[in-house]
C-alpha cells in the first residue's frame, strides 16, 4: 500500500474541504474509500490515542520515538486541542497520512517529523503561504508518468512565512516522496522561492532531506541542482542562507549546504557525504558506517561541514527560529535590536578576577562572554570544532553582535588552520550582514609544528587577517592578557582598522613570550633580562603609549563600554575600494 | 573610571586597591549609619591597635575588618596565593601571600605568618575561628614577639583544649557536668547502684570501646543489671580490659551554647544563647539566639555556670560555653570554645553588641563597660549557614566551581549576610565550603523566619550546588516552627534524605501557572523588534495559548490569556491570575499569583523551552511545557550516560579535578 501523501484532514492550505482539493481527487478510488473510512473512525473516536492504535495498527511501531518529543505548545495551541489528542494533534493538520503509508511510519520509527510538520514548526502558526503545492514532476520514462507516480507538489514544499513575525522562504523536502529526490520540478519550486527572497531581502531556509538526484530524469536533475547552487552563490552576502540537514543529503545535494552561510544537523538522522558507505567500500576499501562518514558527529567535531547539531528535529528547529532572531533579513537590514531588559551599564564585577594571576594558567573565554552578553544569552557557532577559538552571536543592549574570542581553555587560545578558517568565515559572515563584531584576545601566537606548516597554516591564517582587515562593520577588540606576535595583528587589531580597541590591565602586548623573547636578545646569558623584558612588554602600556589601544579599561566595565561604543558606531560607514571582489587566499 | 586610566600589569594592584579604597569609604559610612545591629558604642578618643592582622580567610576575615575599619583601625590580610583575588584581600589595606593553597602551608604556616607580623608590624592579631584560633602555640609565639593575640592567654585556651582537664576545671567550678562513672564495675548491684546515683536514663559500654560501640541504654534497674552483663562480657573478651563507662544519657539532646565576654580586669558577662540543635555530622546548619527552649530561669543558671567557668580560667575574650541540654532541662557542660564562634552574629543581632570589638578593646587591656543587667534579648535573630554543598546527598557533599552569579538579599530589611565571596569566586577544595552565613532578625521569631523564608528565595547564586533547598525547608517544617528539635532533627525529619521540597496541589498550580506565564512572555518577547523595519513584522493578535506542561509523570493541559498586564492562567479547572513585570533578565522574578507574592529564580532555559525553576527553594526543572521536578539535579556523581569501553583515562588517583574537565572518555 502505497498512498497519496498530501491530502487533506480538514481543510487544506489553499483553503479546499477535503472532497473538493483537487490534491485529494487524485488517489485512486478505493484508496479513497478507505482513508475516507478511517477518517470517520477518528472523528468518531474524537482522536483519542486508543483509537489511533486500534483502527490504525501501524502506529504501535511509532508510539515510541514520537512521544519521546517534547511537543511544542505552538503546536498544540494552534490545532484542536482534545485532552488525550496530544500526539494525534501535534503537526498532523494537512499531512495526516503519514500513519497509513509505510514511508512515513518508516520516517517516524526514526523519530522524523515529516516535511510539512517541519515548516509547521519553523514557522509562527498559519503564516506559511506555500507556493507551488500543483506542480508534479515532468519524467515520462521507467513509468514514472502513471498517476500513481504523480505527486502534487513533488517532492519539495515550498513558501514564505514569518518566524516570530518576520519573514522568511522555506523549502523542505519530502522524503516520503521518491526519497525526496531532485527532480527538475523540485530544482524549479526551489529557485522560484530563492529569486524571490533575493528580490524582496529575506533569508532562505532550506530543510534538506534527499536521497539525491532522481535518477530516472538523468540529466534534468543535474541541472536542477546546478540551478539551485547558482542561486546559492548570488544570494550569497545578500540574504542569509541557512540549511538545517534533516535526512540524508549524499552526492550533488551536499553542495546545496555547503554553499550556504550556516549548516544544522540533526543527531543521529541526518548524513551529508559526497558518496556513501558502499562506494567508499569499493574505492578505497575501508569499512565505514554512515555516521562514521558523515554524521552529525563528524561533521561538527572532525570535518566543520557543519555549524551545530541538535537532539532532534524539534529541538532543531525551535533552535532554528531562535537563531533566526540574531540575523538580519537581508544586507540592505542592520543587526536586529530585540527588546532588552538588561541595563547597558551593568557592571560584572567577576571579571575583574576571571584572569588568572598566572599567565600560564587557562581560564574559559565563555565565561566572560556569557557575563558581557544580554541575559548570559550566546548562540555558539561550532562549538565542538576547532575549540582554540570560540565565534557566536550574542545581544548587546538587544542588538546582535558577533563575538569572537581565543579560548585560552583550549590549547593555550592558540591560532591553527582550523580555528583561524572558522574564525574567518564567522567574520566574513558578520561583516557582509552588518553584524557588529566584538573580539575577545587571548592569543600566544599561531601553533608552530610541521602538521601545521604543510597544512598551510600561512595561507588559512591569512584567511583571519583578510576577513578582519577587510570587514567594514564597527570592529571593538578587548585584549584580556596574551596578544603576542603576528597573532595579535590578525585579532581585529587597531591597525586593521578597529574602532574601538581597549586593554584589561593584565594584557601582555608583545612580539613574544618573555622567555623566548629574552634569549632572542641576549643568547639566554642575561639572567634578570627576563624581568626586564616582563617589566617592559608585560603589560598594555606600551601599546597604549603608542595609541595602538585606545583605553586601558577595568574589566567589570567592559560591558557598558561595549553597549556605549555599539550606540556610537551605529551610524558608522567606512568602504573599501571598489572592485570586482577581493581575492581572499582560498 | 579615572582611577582605571592608571592601571597597568605592574600598577594594576596599585590602581585596584585605590579602587577598593573608596569603595570602602562608602561601605564604612554604611555599617556605622544604616545597620542598628550594633549598638555597642564606638569611642573614637579610645586609643586601639594602630595595625591588626587577620589570620583567616573567607567571612570572618571580612567581618574583622569591617570592625577594623568602624574602629580606625588599619588592617592585614593574609592569603595563600589562589585567594590573591579574594574578598578578604581587597578589603584589608595591606596584604601578604603566606603560601600555596592548601592551608598547612598557608594559613597554617606560622613561620610565614609571623613573618609578615614583623614586616608589617601589626600590633595585634584576630586569629578568627578554625586555623590558629585555637593553637595554644601561636599565642606563645605572639606573646614572645610582643604581640597582642586577640583572644584569651594561653593557659585557658590549654586548659579548654584539653577534654579532661576542661571537665575538671568545670566540676570544681560548680558547672553541671555529665554525671559518670568509669572504672572497674564489681558486680551488678555495684552498676545498679551507680546507676540509681547518676540518675536515669544512664549508658553503659565499655571503657576501652570507642564511640558509640557496644553502648546500651538502660532506663531501670532491669536493664542496668543486663547491660553490665552484656557490658562486661565484652569488655572481657574483646578489649581484655574490665572498666566500664557507665554515664548518664542525654535522650534528645539539643546544643545550646551561652556567649560570654570577660575582660583582664575579672569581669565576665553571659551574652545568653544560641540554639545550634539542627546539625548534620556535628556541624551545624541552623542556629538562632534566643532559644525557644529556655526559660528565665534556665537561661540565668546556664549563664551563671558559663561566666564562673570562665572566671575559673581567668578567661579574658569572647568565648563560648557549650551545653547539652536533655528533655527535661537538665544541662551538662560539654566543652568551652575559646574564640569567636561562627554564629556570633546571633548574639550581636539580639543584645547590640560589636563581639569583634568587645574582643579588641578586651584584649588592649579595656575593662567591660557593660554589666550584666546591660544585656538585653532584643527580638529573635536567626542564621542559616550558607553552603556550598549538595544537600540531597547526606544532607550536604561539598559541590566546587565557580559562583557564575552571587547576588546577597540585602535588599530585604534586616537582612545580614556575613560573606567573603563575591560573584566570580572559586569555592575551591582546599577550604570550607561555606558561601555565607544568612541572619534574619525580627521582633520575635515569627517574624524572622518569614524574613528568613524571603531571603532564602531572594538569594542568587549559580554555579555551584547549594543548600538553600534544605534551608528552607528546615525553617519552615512544623517541627522547627513549634521548637520541637534536637540535633536528631535532620535525620529524623528526613529519615530517606532530603528530597527536596513536596509540592501541594496549590503550589503545583502556582508552578504550572509560573511557568506558562513565563514561557507566554518570552514568546511574546522575541516578536518584539526595535527600530523601523524594511520589511513590516506581521504582529502576532494572539491573546490565548493552550499549552501542555509536563510536571514529573504528568501532563497538565494549561490555558494561558492574556489580558492587559496580567494572565490569567486556567490549571485543573481552576483560574490563577498571574502578574509580575516580567523582566527576563534578572535573576530573580517576583510573581503574584492569585495574590500571593512568590520570588522564583529562572537558572536557565533552552531554545526548546526546557526551563529550570528555583521554586520555594528548590530547583525544578521544566521542559517548555514540562515542569520536570529534578530534585536530584545537582548531584556530583558521575554515571555513563551510555555503555561503552572506555578509551582513555585523563586524571590520576588524587588528581584534582575541576569541573568540566575531561576524565574518562569512552568509546
Amino acid at each position: 500500500m502505497f498512498l497519496a501523501k498530501n491530502w487533506c484532514i480538514e481543510k487544506c492550505a489553499s483553503g479546499h474541504f477535503i472532497d473538493s482539493c483537487p490534491r485529494w481527487l487524485s488517489p485512486k478510488q478505493e484508496e479513497k474509500e478507505y482513508l475516507q473510512q478511517k477518517l470517520f473512525d477518528r472523528y468518531l473516536q474524537k482522536f483519542s490515542y486508543e483509537s489511533l492504535i486500534h483502527y490504525f495498527p501501524m502506529t504501535k511501531y511509532r508510539e515510541l520515538p514520537f512521544l519521546n518529543y517534547t511537543v511544542p505548545g505552538l503546536l498544540v495551541s494552534c490545532l484542536n486541542p482534545g485532552p488525550a489528542s496530544l500526539l494525534w494533534t501535534s503537526g498532523h493538520h494537512w499531512a495526516h497520512p503519514c500513519y497509513c503509508c509505510w514511508t512515513c511510519s518508516a520516517l517516524l520509527v526514526q523519530g522524523k517529523l515529516t516535511a510539512r510538520e517541519r515548516i509547521l514548526l519553523l514557522l509562527d502558526p498559519d503564516s506559511f503561504d506555500e507556493y507551488d503545492m500543483f506542480v508534479e514532476h515532468r519524467c515520462a520514462d521507467f513509468g514514472m508518468d502513471s498517476d500513481k507516480n504523480k505527486y502534487p507538489g513533488d517532492s519539495v514544499v515550498t513558501g514564505r512565512g514569518r518566524i516570530n513575525g518576520r519573514l522568511a522562504y522555506v523549502f523542505s523536502q519530502d522524503f516520503t516522496v521518491f526519497g525526496g529526490s531532485l527532480s527538475g520540478a523540485h530544482a524549479q519550486k526551489i529557485c522560484k522561492i530563492m529569486d524571490q527572497a533575493a528580490m524582496v531581502g529575506a533569508p532562505v531556509i532550506g530543510l534538506n532531506d534527499s536521497g539525491g538526484a532522481r535518477i530516472q530524469e538523468g540529466v534534468e536533475s543535474l541541472a536542477g541542482y546546478a540551478d539551485i547552487f547558482l542561486r546559492n552563490v548570488l544570494c550569497s552576502g545578500v540574504v542569509p542562507q541557512i540549511s538545517l540537514v534533516m535526512g540524508p543529503c549524499a552526492g550533488g545535494a551536499v553542495y546545496s549546504p555547503a554553499l550556504t552561510d550556516f549548516t544544522f544537523m540533526v543527531k543521529d538522522t541526518s548524513y551529508l557525504f559526497i558518496t556513501g558507505p558502499d562506494v567508499v567500500k569499493s574505492v578505497t576499501n575501508e569499512d565505514v558506517t554512515q555516521e562514521q562518514l558523515g554524521g552529525a558527529k563528524t561533521h561538527t567535531a572532525v570535518s566543520g561541514v557543519a555549524h551545530r547539531a541538535f537532539e532532534n528535529d524539534i529541538d532543531a528547529l525551535l533552535n532554528l527560529r531562535e537563531f533566526f532572531n540574531y540575523l538580519p533579513l537581508s544586507n540592505r537590514d542592520p543587526a536586529p535590536v530585540c527588546e532588552c531588559h538588561d541595563p547597558s551599564d551593568r557592571l560584572v564585577p567577576e571579571l575583574d578576577m576571571i584572569v588568572p594571576t598566572e599567565s600560564t594558567k587557562a581560564y574559559d573565554m565563555l565565561d566572560i562572554i556569557h557575563s558581557i552578553a544580554d541575559e548570559r544569552e550566546f548562540f555558539e557557532i561550532m562549538p565542538s570544532y576547532a575549540r582554540n577559538i570560540v565565534v557566536g552571536f550574542a545581544r548587546m543592549n538587544g542588538r546582535t553582535v558577533g563575538i569572537v574570542g581565543n579560548q585560552p581553555k583550549v590549547a593555550s587560545g592558540c591560532l591553527d588552520i582550523n580555528s583561524s578558517v572558522k574564525g574567518a568565515r564567522f567574520v566574513r559572515f558578520c561583516d557582509a550582514f552588518n553584524i557588529p563584531l566584538i573580539t575577545f584576545v587571548d592569543v600566544p601566537g599561531f601553533l608552530p609544528g610541521t602538521a601545521q606548516e604543510y597544512g598551510g597554516i600561512i595561507r588559512h591564517g591569512a584567511k583571519l587577517l583578510f576577513a578582519f582587515a577587510e570587514a567594514t562593520v564597527p570592529k571593538i577588540t578587548i585584549i584580556t592578557r596574551k596578544a603576542y606576535g603576528g597573532a595579535y595583528d590578525v585579532m581585529s587589531s587597531k591597525h586593521l582598522r578597529g574602532d574601538a580597541n581597549y586593554a584589561w590591565p593584565t594584557a601582555e602586548v608583545a612580539v613574544m613570550g618573555a622567555k623566548g623573547a629574552v634569549q632572542i636578545i641576549f643568547r639566554g646569558k642575561e639572567a634578570d633580562a627576563e624581568a626586564e623584558y616582563v617589566d617592559k612588554f608585560a603589560n598594555p602600556f606600551p601599546a597604549a603609549m603608542r595609541g595602538f589601544v585606545d583605553d586601558i579599561i577595568q574589566p567589570s566595565s567592559t560591558r557598558m563600554r561595549i553597549c556605549h561604543d555599539l550606540d556610537v558606531l551605529a551610524s558608522k560607514t567606512q568602504s573599501n575600494p571598489w572592485k570586482k571582489h577581493a581575492n581572499i587566499p582560498l | 573610571m579615572a582611577a582605571a586610566l592608571c592601571w597597568g600589569a605592574a600598577g594594576g594592584q596599585r590602581g585596584l586597591r585605590a579602587l577598593m579604597k573608596c569603595e570602602m569609604q562608602c561601605a564604612r559610612w554604611c555599617l556605622i549609619t544604616s545597620r542598628k545591629l550594633y549598638s555597642s558604642l564606638y569611642d573614637p578618643n579610645e586609643k586601639t591597635f594602630e595595625k591588626l592582622l587577620i589570620a583567616n580567610r573567607g567571612e570572618i576575615a571580612c567581618r574583622v575588618i569591617k570592625t577594623c575599619k568602624k574602629m580606625g583601625i588599619k588592617t592585614v590580610a593574609i592569603h595563600s596565593d589562589v585567594d590573591a583575588n579574594a574578598v578578604h584581600v581587597k578589603m584589608a589595606d595591606e596584604a601578604v601571600c603566606v603560601g600555596p593553597a592548601p592551608t598547612s602551608k598557608s594559613y597554617l604556616n606560622m613561620d610565614a605568618i609571623m613573618e609578615v607580623i614583623k614586616k608589617t608590624r601589626a600590633q595585634a592579631v584576630h586569629p578568627g575561628y578554625g586555623f590558629l584560633s585555637e593553637n595554644k602555640e601561636f599565642a606563645r609565639r605572639l606573646a614572645s614577639e610582643g604581640v597582642t593575640f586577640i583572644g584569651p592567654d594561653t593557659h585557658a585556651i590549654q586548659a579548654m583544649g584539653d577534654k579532661i582537664e576542661s571537665k575538671l576545671l568545670a566540676k570544681n567550678a560548680k558547672v553541671n557536668t555529665i554525671p559518670g562513672f568509669d572504672g572497674v564495675v564489681k558486680d551488678a548491684d555495684e552498676a545498679v547502684r551507680i546507676a540509681r546515683e547518676i540518675g536515669y536514663p544512664v549508658m553503659i559500654k565499655a571503657s576501652a570501646g570507642g564511640g558509640g560501640k557496644g553502648m546500651r541504654i538502660a532506663w531501670d534497674d532491669e536493664e542496668t543489671r543486663e547491660g553490665f552483663r552484656f557490658s562486661s562480657q565484652e569488655a572481657a573478651s574483646s578489649f581484655g580490659d574490665d572498666r566500664l563507662l557507665i554515664e548518664k544519657f542525654i535522650d534528645n539532646p539539643r546544643h545550646i551554647e551561652i556567649q560570654v565576654l570577660a575582660d583582664k580586669h575579672g569581669n565576665a558577662l553571659w551574652l545568653n544563647e544560641r540554639e545550634c540543635s539542627i546539625q548534620r555530622r556535628n556541624q551545624k546548619v541552623v542556629e538562632e539566639a534566643p532559644s525557644t527552649f529556655l526559660d528565665p530561669e534556665t537561661r540565668r543558671a546556664m549563664g551563671e555556670q558559663a561566666v564562673a567557668l570562665a572566671k575559673a580560667v581567668k578567661y579574658s575574650s569572647a568565648g563560648t560555653v557549650e551545653f547539652l541540654v536533655d528533655s527535661s532541662k537538665n544541662f551538662y557542660f560539654l566543652e568551652m570554645n575559646t574564640r569567636l564562634q561562627v554564629e556570633h552574629p546571633v548574639t550581636e543581632c539580639i543584645t547590640g553588641l560589636d563581639l569583634v570589638q568587645e574582643m579588641i578593646r578586651v584584649a588592649k587591656g579595656y575593662p567591660l563597660r557593660h554589666k550584666q543587667a546591660d544585656i538585653p534579648i532584643n527580638g529573635w535573630a536567626v542564621e542559616c549557614r550558607v553552603y556550598a554543598e549538595d544537600p540531597y546527598k547526606s544532607f550536604g557533599l561539598p559541590s566546587i566551581g565557580k559562583l557564575s552569579q552571587y547576588q546577597e538579599p540585602l535588599h530585604l530589611p534586616s537582612v545580614r549576610v556575613d560573606s567573603g565571596i563575591q560573584q566570580g569566586s572559586d569555592i575551591s577544595i582546599y577550604y570550607d565550603p561555606m558561601i555565607s552565613k544568612l541572619i534574619t532578625y525580627g521582633s520575635n521569631r515569627a517574624e524572622a523566619l518569614k524574613r528568613m523564608e524571603e531571603a532564602l528565595d531572594n538569594y542568587v547564586i549559580r554555579g555551584v550546588a547549594h543548600n538553600i533547598s534544605l534551608l528552607r525547608e528546615v525553617i519552615i517544617h512544623p517541627r522547627f516552627v513549634q521548637g520541637d528539635i534536637s540535633t536528631k532533627f535532620l535525620p529524623e525529619a528526613y529519615p530517606d534524605g532530603f528530597k527536596g521540597h513536596r509540592l501541594t496541589d496549590l503550589e503545583r498550580r502556582e508552578l504550572l501557572a509560573t511557568a506558562a506565564s513565563l514561557y507566554v512572555t518570552e514568546q511574546l518577547r522575541s516578536q518584539r523588534f526595535l527600530g523601523t523595519q524594511r520589511i513590516p513584522i506581521a504582529k502576532s493578535k494572539r491573546s490565548s495559548w493552550e499549552l501542555s506542561v509536563r510536571l514529573g509523570d504528568g501532563v497538565y493541559p494549561v490555558a494561558v490569556s492574556k489580558e492587559s498586564s496580567s494572565f490569567s492562567v486556567e490549571v485543573d479547572g481552576m483560574k490563577l491570575n498571574v502578574t509580575s513585570e516580567w523582566n527576563l533578565a534578572s535573576p530573580l522574578l517576583s510573581v503574584t499569583i492569585d495574590g500571593t507574592q512568590r520570588t522564583i529564580q529562572r537558572l536557565s532555559r533552552n531554545a526548546s523551552g526546557d526551563t529550570s525553576i528555583q521554586f520555594l527553594g528548590t530547583v525544578v526543572s521544566e521542559g517548555q511545557e514540562i515542569c520536570v521536578i529534578e530534585a536530584m539535579k545537582m548531584q556530583n556523581s558521575m554515571i555513563a550516560a551510555k555503555t561503552g569501553k572506555v578509551k582513555a583515562v585523563h586524571c590520576k588517583a588524587g588528581d584534582t579535578v575541576g569541573e568540566g574537565d575531561l576524565l574518562v572518555e569512552l568509546e
